[in-house]
């Protein structure tokens, strides 16, 4: 507990950290006025707006009550849009968070029973095979996954409609089944990595002397891998998983793109374009909390494996 | 002698990882050299009569909605996108050699510091940072390599000072600092060579994201800017004529940047297995 205690605080005062440099480093880029009223925009008529909005105040003072209010749920109001952010980002954020929840899930299922089913064929022609397949699949970017998932599934076989999108408002299952495109598609390296590494890290544990203690117990291969090596071999995996979990989230934005899906990838990627600053401050926070918090359940996983573990 | 020394030893030999990376990426380099003298068709030339087509003798990778011949424009286009990750990985890797040896040979608070930058960096997934920073910025080739080159730095970095670190403790070293070494001849010519087998690996890796991150974020329109041809800008063009059924031109560009990740990936998991 003391040890989760700790990594919050470091957790929090590296958002802190993150926050304050972004919302300074935007500050910095894109004065907002300029963009509001356009090029030609009288001095007089840019300096009221200034008073109006709050930035003739000093930075720290207006990072301070951002922040608060952030917490407090209000994000502010877009400079473009004149709506408030939280109504803006809100369902966006909800599909981003699904498809990458669904790509963990896809990678989780896929390569745990895939790794430890390898293992136990170590040598065999078709660990060989598969060993030469993974290496292949660990090479194939998503967005080249995403192109042949459309021209096999969309154009070919019609399974789905290429670059329609059902919001889960709308229907749940639609939804969800548009959405295993693009979280297989940003899921489908990860598999592969994840695969391998499992398999190597589980062919180390049966090597040890616990498993053979397990043999003349009367364990088989597959009963004393499932007993006693697979948890430990999950110790690495698991810390894997999560930096991975943080990069298929980074990774989704690109496959949006090619998904027509409206997550938050595409509305932070407008929204940097026209200097719309609240958005962006507000979707790079998020997205830093997420990625952080990913790595806190991995920490915590990883400690609930091995009690021994101490970071 | 009773033994051979080791170093002798053909790399190839056995070793099916590094032997089909190398081939592959001398193929692929082949290929992009090439493609920067001669293509069959001039890449940038558009056909009236030729707009569209499926792959034919004549246009074995078809044509995009220009008429002009992909496999020329693919050629041509990944001189661009090699030329980045070439020079992301030598800025990025130069730069974190520097820094990794420094930090790790001499420690203390400057190390701590700059090995907190770094963590920093790293926290949030790169790809995702540099289309923040690239957005803000004009698109364009240079920019995409200051981008990347800085935020591959840690990555670097780190092995490199984890090697110097072990090393600095281990008895040649003393043994070189009893002989009247300076520290910096030390580092060069004492440690520098040691640091190799784990730094090719990891220039390997660097490559891939690279050529990755390149195609990335062009794809986004945040890359290269309009004018340049890349593997990114073409999957960019390529977006729209998927879903009018013509998937060659994206398949093609996809095709090449797997061809290129790959033998490259082989390359990295051949070296590593060879440092075993």
């Amino acid at each position: 507990m003391r040890y989760i205690g700790k990594k919050l605080l470091t957790l929090l005062a590296t958002l802190l950290a993150v926050s304050f440099l972004s919302y300074a480093a935007f500050e910095m880029i894109g004065d907002p006025v300029a963009t509001i009223l356009g090029t030609n925009a009288t001095p007089e008529a840019a300096a009221q707006l200034r008073a109006d909005m709050g930035l003739d105040r000093p930075l720290p003072l207006r990072y301070g009550e951002w922040l608060w209010h952030f917490m407090g749920g209000d994000m502010g109001t877009s400079y473009i849009y004149r709506l408030p952010v939280r109504e803006m980002i809100g369902e966006k954020l909800a599909v981003t968070l699904i498809m990458t929840l669904m790509a963990v899930i896809l990678t989780v299922a896929v390569s745990v029973p895939a790794g430890a089913w390898l293992a136990r064929r170590e040598g065999r022609p078709v660990d060989k095979v598969f060993t030469v397949l993974n290496q292949i699949l660990m090479a194939v970017p998503p967005f080249f996954v995403a192109v042949l998932l459309t021209v096999v599934f969309g154009l070919l076989l019609r399974v789905f409609t290429p670059g329609r999108f059902v919001p889960y408002t709308e229907s749940w299952p639609l939804f969800l089944f548009y959405m295993i495109f693009p979280a297989l598609s940003v899921a489908l390296p990860r598999i592969a990595m994840t695969t391998k590494m499992l398999r190597a890290s589980a062919l180390e544990e049966l090597g040890r002397d616990y498993i053979l203690t397990a043999y003349s117990r009367g364990h088989s291969r597959r009963s004393a891998l499932k007993a006693h090596a697979l948890k430990n071999a999950m110790l690495p995996v698991v810390t894997f998983l999560a930096a991975n979990a943080a990069e298929m989230l980074a990774g989704g934005i690109v496959i949006e793109q090619l998904f027509s899906v409206p997550g938050i990838g595409r509305l932070l990627l407008s929204s940097i374009g026209t200097r719309d600053i609240p958005v962006v401050e507000a979707i790079v926070l998020i997205l830093a909390v997420w990625v952080m918090l990913i790595h806190l359940i991995g920490d915590i996983l990883g400690q609930i494996l091995d009690p021994r573990v101490r970071l | 002698m009773a033994k051979q020394p080791v170093k002798n030893k053909n790399p190839f030999a056995g070793n099916w990882f590094l032997t089909a990376g190398a081939a592959i990426t001398v193929f692929m380099i082949l290929f992009t050299l090439l493609g920067q003298i001669w293509t069959p068709y001039d890449p940038s030339l558009p056909d009236e009569n030729a707009m569209s087509l499926a792959p034919s003798p004549a246009h074995w990778f078809g044509t995009d909605s220009f008429g002009r011949d992909i496999l020329s424009r693919v050629m041509n286009g990944a001189g661009t996108t090699l030329l980045i990750a070439f020079l992301v990985v030598l800025i990025g890797g130069i730069a974190g050699v520097i820094i990794g040896s420094l930090t790790g040979y001499f420690g203390g608070v400057v190390d701590e510091v700059l090995m907190r930058i770094c963590d920093l960096i790293t926290a949030f997934p790169s790809i995702l940072l540099a289309l923040i920073i690239l957005r803000i910025m004009e698109p364009g080739v240079k920019n995409v390599v200051w981008v990347l080159a800085i935020l591959f730095v840690p990555s670097f970095a780190r092995v490199v000072r984890t090697e110097f670190a072990r090393c600095r403790t281990q008895n040649y070293v003393k043994l070189a600092r009893l002989q009247g070494a300076g520290p910096f001849r030390i580092m060069l010519r004492h440690i520098l060579p040691n640091v190799w087998p784990v730094l090719l690996p990891a220039v390997s890796i660097g490559f891939n994201n690279a050529v990755l991150a390149e195609a990335s974020m062009s794809f986004l329109g945040v890359g290269v800017s309009a004018s340049e041809v890349s593997l990114g800008r073409m999957l960019y063009d390529s977006q729209n004529t998927i879903l009018r059924g013509a998937p060659w031109y994206a398949l093609t560009v996809g095709l090449v940047i797997v061809l290129m990740i790959l033998g490259f990936s082989l390359l990295g998991e051949g070296l590593r297995q060879r440092n075993r």
